[in-house]
């Protein structure tokens, strides 16, 4: 009796953390260069997969807007520290489909036009 | 009065002419279309736009498509504000080509935007203090108005507020009008617009552009089939058309005197009458587009005759749409005083008049607007009856009354 | 030129910084140099609503001959290279104008650029509102929602503004720009919010004129402000009555 409601228990607890691994991993097909990016993100991950755009967007009003340009969040930042290198060493550019906001869009269908104005590669790397 | 009803019909859609003239204006209105990827694609680089010249040819084209269309709406006005029983069955097809016209400028309007993707951002964030903003909203709202008016004319259960609708429609329009007039006349900064007459005056280019533009289409349209057009309709309207190509006239005269008061008004004439413009002025919208209209329209030899009224109708149009390029072309390419009394060069072109070479993308782009216009009219009357069976003089006016005499 | 290519030098802005340090206006990023920025220490909220920043340039120092302040504007926003555009459609943030005075054949050069009005027409006319006035006076253009049709570009009196007429790649990180939308002089608003000045600015002194002075108008107690009493400059089409915050000396 024990046995099965142990068996069951297991057997449910492997379901969620395999529930969980797959909404974790929802949409997205894992950036190669994933864990290679230093330091933290602005919020955690799951929180930025859903609400990256609105944050961006809300981002982008308060810095144009009213200047207030906080460390990391500007669209740069992202694109500095999510830079993902191509064969010849250098940061790709979203012309590449290994940048880093495509890794998801690409398969979403999603189509961002920031990068027609917003440079896709760090800025630090002039 | 024993009137009999207006038997309305439909146009048969089947019928090789129509087909052949729709197909037409669908190649034209694809090709403007092909314009506006290209242009979209490549950036006004390939257009002659820059940074004096910010509007060009379709600009040119749309605000005289949306002029022309508040003024189309004028016979459907007369019958329903001013109750005169004659236009009452040509009511439908004013309202209907009012629409059609400003739905074909606005569409050169909304695909010259450098941004016409983000037409969504322009319908979801309002600057109120904007007379553009404003724009948007007169023009949303003419739509409305002449579709509920619309549907007060088609509809035998709605006829009752027709005339209410009517009134509302007219008043709409002037103000419509004036707006777009004001686009211009509030504009501190240029000299050639900032001035009070350009509401008045465009106004009168509405009436007038709007009933040339009537007067082609429904011979036209009665041409498709034959279908019997007596001169009583065309001879109302072409008295209409003399007295409106005249209150133009009239405004012009008062926008050239006005400049001529201001501070550099003798340089600014000089360079209106006689600069780079001026030959588009005197011969093409003066002579070809007013005094030519007004004599083929008056002289008691000309106005009988009915292909005489269709070619002042035409030439109208042909002055006007030069009247709107002197306005919008000529009035920016003057350049802007920073200095006043003072010589001024640099490389961007300061102190020097501008220049615009039109290319053909952004013709198309314009006469592609003009074609979605007509093309609107031509399938909407295939659709739905807007059209009397008859505008002959007797079906119109049981007196027989002739209207030209 | 060759020192306007140049990063403009940590002493070139040391008395700015100092005074806004004083002010007690924590930097919410160390700038390296223009469009380098370290992202690192706490955030400050910038647009400040009791300043208003302006320009006061000196037309005696200025010379026709000298075009450093353009230089460093196309190299700091990257506009620089027109591309495949006619010059009547080149990109044009600041341009350099000769005035001559017919009756008496004095000559004047000087920079134009944005006038950053207190009463812009452009922010009047803009259908969106994309052109605006930030709380410290900057207008810009929020080219988020431009929707590229120029009208504001036929309100202002000083042709500050030009229209973006085809693609553009290799963008500045810190000046974002692109094709079907309109802009100008941003006062180098990055660089302000840092606690640094316009890079016209540095350019012009690096070129060995400082013609140009920039600062806050609303303080009485700051240089330009003090100039400003002392020479009683002009501001181009005053009697447009737009309060613009640029003021030219001797002209
Ligand atoms: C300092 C480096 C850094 C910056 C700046 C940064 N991120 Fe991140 N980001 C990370 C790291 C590290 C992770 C992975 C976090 C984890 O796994 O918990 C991450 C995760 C993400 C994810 C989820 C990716 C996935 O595949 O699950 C998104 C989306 C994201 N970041 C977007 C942004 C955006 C948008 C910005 C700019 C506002 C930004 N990031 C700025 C470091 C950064
Ligand atoms: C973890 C996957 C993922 C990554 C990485 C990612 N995105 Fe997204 N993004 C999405 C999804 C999914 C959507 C669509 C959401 C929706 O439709 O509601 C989206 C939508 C957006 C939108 C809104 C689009 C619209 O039309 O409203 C913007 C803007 C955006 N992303 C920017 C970025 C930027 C910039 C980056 C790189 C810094 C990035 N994204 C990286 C998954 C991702
Ligand atoms: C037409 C050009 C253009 C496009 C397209 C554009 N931006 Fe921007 N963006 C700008 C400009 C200009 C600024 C102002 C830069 C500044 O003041 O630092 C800016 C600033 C921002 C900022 C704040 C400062 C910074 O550098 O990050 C964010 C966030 C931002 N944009 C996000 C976006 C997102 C997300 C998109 C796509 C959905 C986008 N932008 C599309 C031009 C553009």
């Amino acid at each position: 009796m024990t046995g099965v409601r142990t068996l069951l228990i297991a057997l449910g607890l492997a379901a969620a953390a395999v529930t969980g691994v797959l909404a974790a991993g929802e949409g997205t097909a894992p950036s190669p260069a994933f864990r290679q990016w230093p330091g933290e993100c602005v919020a955690d991950a799951p929180f930025m997969r859903r609400n990256h755009m609105d944050l961006l967007k809300h981002q982008r009003d308060d810095t144009v807007h009213g200047g207030i340009r906080p460390a990391n969040h500007s669209l740069n930042a992202c694109v500095t520290c999510h830079a993902v290198k191509g064969d010849d060493g250098h940061p790709v550019t979203v012309a590449d489909s290994r940048h880093f906001c495509r890794t998801c869009h690409d398969t979403t269908a999603v189509r961002v036009d920031c990068f027609s104005c917003h440079t896709s590669t760090p800025g630090v790397a002039k | 009065m024993a009137r009999t009803k207006t038997a309305f019909a439909t146009l048969d859609s089947r019928s090789s002419r129509f087909v052949r003239i729709a197909g037409l204006l669908a190649a034209v209105a694809a090709a403007g279309g092909a314009a506006a990827l290209y242009m979209e694609h490549e950036g006004h680089v390939v257009t002659g736009m820059n940074n004096q010249i910010v509007w060009g040819l379709p600009h040119v084209f749309a605000i005289f498509l949306i002029v022309a269309a508040s003024g189309a709406l004028n016979v459907a006005s007369i019958a329903s504000v001013f109750g005169r029983t004659v236009y009452k069955p040509l009511a439908p097809l004013s309202g209907l080509l009012a629409a059609a016209l400003l739905a074909g400028g606005l569409a050169v309007l909304v695909l010259d935007l450098g941004r016409p993707d983000r037409l969504t951002v322009a319908m979801t964030h309002f600057n109120f203090r904007s007379i553009f903003a404003w724009n948007v909203l007169l023009y949303s709202g003419f739509f409305a108005i002449v579709g509920v008016y619309l549907w007060t004319m088609l509809d035998r259960r709605m006829n009752r507020w027709t005339s209410a609708a009517g009134t509302g429609a007219f008043v709409w329009r002037l103000v419509l009008t004036t707006g777009t007039g004001s686009i211009f006349g509030f504009l501190v900064a240029r000299e050639t617009y900032h001035s009070a007459v350009m509401a008045p005056l465009f106004i009168a280019m509405s009436l007038s552009f709007g009933t040339a533009a009537f007067t082609l289409v429904v011979s036209a349209l009665y041409r498709i089939e034959g279908r019997p057009l007596g001169d009583a309709v065309l001879g109302r309207l072409a008295r209409l058309q003399a007295i409106f190509v005249a209150a133009v006239l009239y405004f012009v005269v008062i926008q050239h005197l006005t400049v001529a008061y201001t501070a550099r008004g003798g340089a600014l004439e000089a360079y209106l009458l006689g600069g780079p413009y001026a030959p588009m002025f005197w011969f093409v919208q003066i002579l070809a587009g007013t005094v030519a209209p007004l004599v083929l329209l008056l002289r008691p030899e000309f106005n009988r005759d009915r292909r005489n009224r269709l070619l002042a109708a035409g030439l109208v149009l042909l002055g006007g749409l030069a009247q709107v390029y002197v306005i919008v072309i000529g009035g920016q390419a003057w350049p802007l005083e920073l200095f006043p009394g003072r010589e001024v060069t640099s490389a961007a072109f300061d102190g020097t008049l501008g220049s615009y070479d039109p290319t053909p993308a952004e013709f198309l782009l314009g006469i592609g607007g003009v074609a979605v216009s007509l093309l609107i009219v031509a399938v909407a009357c295939a659709a739905l009856r807007f059209l009397p069976e008859s505008l002959a003089d007797a079906a119109v006016d049981p007196h027989h009354a002739r209207a030209d005499a | 030129m060759k020192d306007v290519k140049t990063p403009p030098s940590a002493e070139g802005r040391g008395d700015t910084v100092s005074r806004r340090s004083l002010l007690g206006a924590a930097l919410a990023a160390v700038t390296l140099a223009p469009g380098i920025t370290l992202y690192a220490g706490p955030a400050a909220a910038a647009a400040d609503g009791a300043k208003r920043w302006g320009l006061l340039i000196d037309t005696t120092r200025c010379d026709s001959g000298c075009s450093a302040c353009v230089t460093a504007c196309g190299a700091e926003h990257g506009w620089s290279d027109a591309g495949r555009a006619r010059p009547d459609q080149a990109p044009q943030w600041v341009r350099k104008v000769d005035v001559r005075d017919p009756a008496t054949g004095r000559t004047a050069s000087l920079p134009i650029m944005c006038q950053h009005c207190a009463k812009p027409p452009c922010v009047d006319v803009c259908p969106t509102g994309a052109s605006f006035k930030r709380a410290d006076g900057i207008v810009l253009v929020d080219r988020h929602i431009c929707i590229g049709c120029r009208y504001c570009m036929m309100a202002c009196p000083y042709k500050a503004r030009s229209f973006v007429h085809e693609p553009v790649t290799g963008q500045r990180p810190g000046s974002p720009r692109g094709m079907g939308t309109v802009e100008a002089c941003n006062l180098c608003v990055t660089r302000v919010d840092a606690g640094g000045r316009p890079v016209c600015v540095d350019a012009c002194a690096g070129a060995g004129r400082s013609a140009i002075l920039f600062g806050d108008l609303d303080d009485p107690g700051s240089a330009i402000s003090r100039r400003i009493r002392e020479v009683a400059p002009a501001r181009i089409r005053d009697d447009l009555r737009l309060d613009t915050g640029v003021y030219y000396q001797g002209i």
